[in-house]
């Protein structure tokens, strides 16, 4: 047998060192361009020859002083993500040369506007319909960014190293990927929190293959292990799609409440999960008009229509086997609330029961949290 | 004596404000204790306990137990379930198979429960984190009001209801101060005030779609005014049973009948 706790453990100990290693890219030279959400495209980012890295945007500490210039009834991601600006405690935010933001919903775009008198913000302009004319339209806005990103830091963006550039985050998806596609085993080799922790730690790789390699290594002794007969989950636990808002630190209270209470968690349809790496970019396309169809692609709440979301929720529950389905919502964030009515539709017509979670990152609810989902786990048989 | 530990089962329901339990021996109800939680939910099992074995004179090692509440997992137990699954099982005995929709308004927090034909949770809801329209937000304006919780029971139904605008604990406060300052009558602000108890449950209710019969519980449920004021609202029977509050504790002492909890996932239920 592997020791893949210890794999964990080794992953778990290299989250510290991310803000180190990006201290130490700056000083060798490099530059640092910082991102929040998951239609950024890294690979023009990486093709320009700087490292995007995921900005800090999930904790509840520095809400109180976003509050100070947002209004409070805004997502806690949204006064999060700018709060940690203010403050500067966000070392990624701290070290970056300039901030991407798209478009996706108006609590993001006005603070941008704000958040540009920290660090230069540029924001792109993301249509939200999906069709040919947007595919051309966030094409374009993919062009100009490059050509930001060529300006300000100075450098060009080759074909060949775009295309390259692709290919490696293509690969990046695919090993994520196929370590998702693990937890399709029934029971799961691994639980949901250790699903997220893998996320975590694979967004410090910042896209350097030593990292990639450990999650390769972690999903080959995974699987070698249960071949071999080690069953880490019990085969009791209620098989749960989680689905909704972004995920990260403040809301991982909901997974435990769901991992405590009987259940185990087998996928993330959510940014932090499979929505944004289950569909790659066709290498054999014009690489702009290749990115363009891959991003419009995500299916946010931020899109509308959004039938596509919908469509992936009902086949993670036939392929994961789910028996139930959380919806996630993070307060104030109005499209996937609204969402939710049609989430619930969905998980009925697949005959499994749903339940939405409205929560802050604030951790007073922790009680209710761990009740209702123990009482949802119940739901599916005492 | 002999007794055979197999025949007897307890469920302890700790609340936030009353701990409540029920012991059962094969099947059927032996006794009863309520006491107030307090500080220490742990204790408050330990002490329960204690009362109940000790009104059956029994004098040896319990039999199952299943703790329900808020201090479930505080309290020693074999098993423990969340109170819903407890008040769905513990209504379904109290006031037979008919039962689908249950109410619940306890200390912190209320709830609305619904049953399929089969007496599953179909669905649920919990308010908030925050007291607005629980028995916590009745206890403050009982005190506020300068009457105790057992007068919100006796209030003359003739009295139109004062409206009040406000269910949180704290802005509702100031709103009675202001409404008594202005001379409304006391009595018409206690009922006004259950109306909007009432009215924030029918709410509830509507949203999991309301199928009767609807049964009340928890504490709350003993104020008659508040079950009339429902009864209007819904325009449906309303059951109640003195028991009312004893439905989580049932719910736990019921499950602590079976001799395992958790079924097999369905792969192995399912007819291959």
């Amino acid at each position: 047998m592997h020791d893949v706790e210890k794999i964990f453990e080794k992953m778990s100990a290299a989250l510290p060192e991310g803000p180190v290693r990006i201290k130490e890219a700056v000083e060798a030279g490099r530059k640092v361009v910082g991102c929040y959400c998951a239609f950024t495209p890294y690979e023009v980012i990486r093709a320009a020859g700087a490292i995007p890295v995921s900005l800090c945007s999930t904790s509840e500490k520095p809400i109180a002083a976003g509050e100070e210039h947002l209004p409070r009834n805004l997502c806690p991601l949204i006064k999060a993500s700018y709060g940690f600006g203010l403050t500067d405690t966000c070392p990624y935010f701290h070290f970056c040369d300039l901030v991407i933001g798209e478009t996706t919903c108006d609590g993001k775009k006005k603070m941008y506007e704000l958040l540009d008198r920290l660090r230069p913000t540029y924001v792109m302009q993301l249509p939200q319909i999906v069709s040919e004319e947007a595919v051309e339209s966030w094409r374009h806005e993919i062009k100009l960014l490059a050509r930001h990103l060529e300006e300000t830091l100075g450098t060009a963006i080759t074909e060949e190293a775009l295309r390259r550039e692709i290919r490696w985050r293509n690969e990046e998806r695919k090993v994520m990927n196929e370590l998702y596609e693990l937890s399709r085993l029934c029971p799961p080799p691994l639980s949901g929190r250790e699903l997220h922790l893998v996320n975590e730690f694979f967004k410090v790789g910042f896209g350097e293959e030593a990292y990639l390699n450990k999650v390769r290594e972690l999903t080959r002794c995974l699987r070698e292990n249960y071949e071999a007969g080690q069953r880490r989950v019990s085969d009791e636990k209620r098989r749960i799609i989680v689905t909704g808002c972004p995920t990260g630190k403040s809301v991982e209270k909901v997974f435990h409440a769901i991992e405590e209470n009987g259940g185990v968690i087998v996928a993330f349809e959510n940014c932090g999960g499979v929505k944004p790496s289950y569909e790659l970019v066709d290498e054999a396309l014009p690489p702009y008009e290749a990115l363009a169809h891959k991003y419009l692609g995500i299916p946010c709440s931020c899109m509308s229509p959004n039938g596509k979301r919908l469509k992936l929720l009902e086949d993670l529950v036939a392929e994961y086997e789910a028996d139930g389905v959380v919806d996630l919502i993070l307060q104030a964030c109005h499209t996937y609330a609204v969402e939710s009515f049609l989430v619930h539709e969905t998980a009925r017509a697949s005959g499994i029961p749903c339940i939405t979670v409205e929560t802050d990152y604030y951790q007073g609810d922790v009680e209710q949290l761990s009740t209702r989902m123990g009482a949802f786990v119940e739901m599916m048989g005492i | 004596m002999s007794i055979s530990l197999a025949s007897w089962a307890m469920g302890l329901d700790v609340g936030s404000v009353a701990a409540k339990g029920v012991l059962l021996r094969d099947g059927e109800w032996v006794a009863r204790a309520m006491i107030a939680t307090g500080w220490d939910p742990a204790e408050a099992g330990r002490r329960l306990r204690a009362e109940l074995t000790d009104s059956v004179g029994m004098d040896l090692e319990l039999p199952r137990v299943v703790a329900t509440g808020y201090g479930r997992n505080a309290v020693e137990a074999n098993g423990r379930v969340t109170e819903i699954s407890c008040h769905a099982l513990g209504a379904r005995r109290l006031f037979g198979d008919g039962v689908r929709t249950i109410l619940d308004i306890g200390g912190q927090d209320s709830k609305v429960i619904a049953l399929d034909r089969s007496g599953n949770v179909a669905n649920f809801l919990m308010n908030d984190k925050c007291a607005a329209g629980t028995g916590r937000f009745l206890q403050n304006m009982a005190v506020m009001l300068g009457c105790s919780l057992s007068d919100f029971s006796s209030l003359s139904e003739d009295l139109e209801p004062h409206g009040i605008s406000s269910m949180c604990t704290v802005f509702a406060e100031s709103e009675v101060v202001g409404l008594l300052a202005r001379g409304v009558d006391k009595n018409a602000l206690a009922l006004g005030l259950l109306d909007a108890v009432a009215s924030r449950a029918e709410g509830m209710m509507r949203r999991l779609g309301l199928q009767p019969e609807v049964v009340f519980t928890g504490g709350v449920s003993q104020s008659r005014n508040l079950r009339a004021l429902l009864e209007k609202r819904l325009n449906l029977p309303v059951r109640v049973s003195e028991d009312s509050q004893y439905a989580g504790a049932l719910g736990a002492a019921l499950l602590a009948t079976r001799k395992t909890t958790r079924r097999r996932r369905r792969d192995e239920d399912a007819p291959k």
